[in-house]
């Protein structure tokens, strides 16, 4: 089976995150002053063979653990459906 | 002759001011590409400056996984010198080699300028020809440069000693911190002394012509590990 799956890398809260606070100086700029506690990540998209969708997950979690994801500096989300 | 490993990876940018910096102190410097698996017989590892694979996905996340990395991190670890300067360090903490990360920049902006440094650690193998306090004017050119960690890395870091060398309060034209680092922290080292990495540039400052040679003591330390004195 190929699932799809999809990785949301984000600074880990309570990090300094210089460039959600430059979108959100930006946002109020532009007039839109009620946009707050911007935070800017990484979205990651790739499909995985894998023999179930547990599988597929377990697999997407050792990729973010290894590489997608600096467990020093970020969190990351991972969501898998059918491809 | 201390022989002396520069790691080219893809993007690297400092490569021959390393090299030429660890001749002038009487090395025997030479590249060791990233495919290679093997360090030539180095005692030093030196990875130098750059955007190593343009700096994608993370700064040094992808070249943490060259083939060559995985003889630097043998060599790391059976004691062998392992520096490295600002694309170099970053890939340092990617492997894991140290604590830490290094992250965007606080004010976002590249920052290329002189920075002084006080020089808190002298039982590396960079620093051993200071003198503990010294302070030394070289540059830092970087986006990806705020060193963080955990407050319990941090702790451990300050506690051990492990702070090698920090940004100076502001002095005569130039600016503290420049970056937004944790504790100002601008080069650390492992407990043993032999694994280094540090952000600012002393490559680019070892010969009077070209500006300054306050850079220099940081080779000669290294040039001392082949005077038996091997870390």
């Amino acid at each position: 089976m190929t699932y799809r799956v999809h990785v949301r890398v984000m600074p880990r809260g309570g990090l300094l995150d210089p460039q959600g606070q430059a979108v959100e100086h930006a946002l109020a700029a532009l007039g839109f002053p009620g946009a707050n506690e911007v935070r800017v990540g990484k979205a990651i998209e790739l499909t995985v063979a894998a023999g179930s969708r547990d599988e597929a997950e377990a697999r997407a979690r050792q990729m973010c653990d290894r590489l997608l994801a600096n467990p020093v500096t970020e969190d990351y989300l991972v969501q898998v459906e059918d491809a | 002759m201390l022989k002396v490993a520069v790691v080219r990876f893809p993007g690297s940018n400092c490569d021959e001011d390393a090299l030429r910096a660890a001749e002038l102190v009487g090395c025997d410097a030479f590249y060791v590409w990233h495919r290679d698996t093997s360090l030539k017989g180095a005692e030093v590892a030196l990875l130098p400056g750059g955007f190593s694979y343009g700096d994608y996905l993370r700064s040094g996340a992808i070249a943490r996984f060259s083939p060559v990395m995985q003889a630097v991190a043998e060599h790391a670890q059976e004691g062998g010198a392992v520096v490295g300067v600002c694309n170099g360090f970053q890939i340092l903490c990617e492997a894991h080699l140290l604590p830490g990360a290094l992250v965007r920049n606080e004010g976002l902006s590249f920052v290329s300028k002189p920075v002084d440094l006080v020089v808190e650690r002298t039982d590396t193998v960079i620093t051993s020809a200071f003198t503990k306090g010294d302070i030394v004017r070289v540059p830092v050119a970087h986006g990806d440069g705020r060193f963080v960690a955990d407050p319990e890395t941090l702790a451990m870091l300050e506690g051990e000693g492990r702070v090698v060398v920090r940004y100076a309060a502001a002095g005569a034209g130039v600016e503290a911190n420049p970056n937004g680092s944790m504790n100002a922290i601008a080069g650390i080292g492992n407990a043993a002394g032999n694994i280094v990495g540090l952000m600012p540039h002393p490559e680019r400052m070892v010969d009077a012509r070209l500006g300054s040679a306050a850079g220099l003591p940081f080779f000669r330390s290294l040039a001392a590990l082949g005077a038996g004195s091997r870390t």
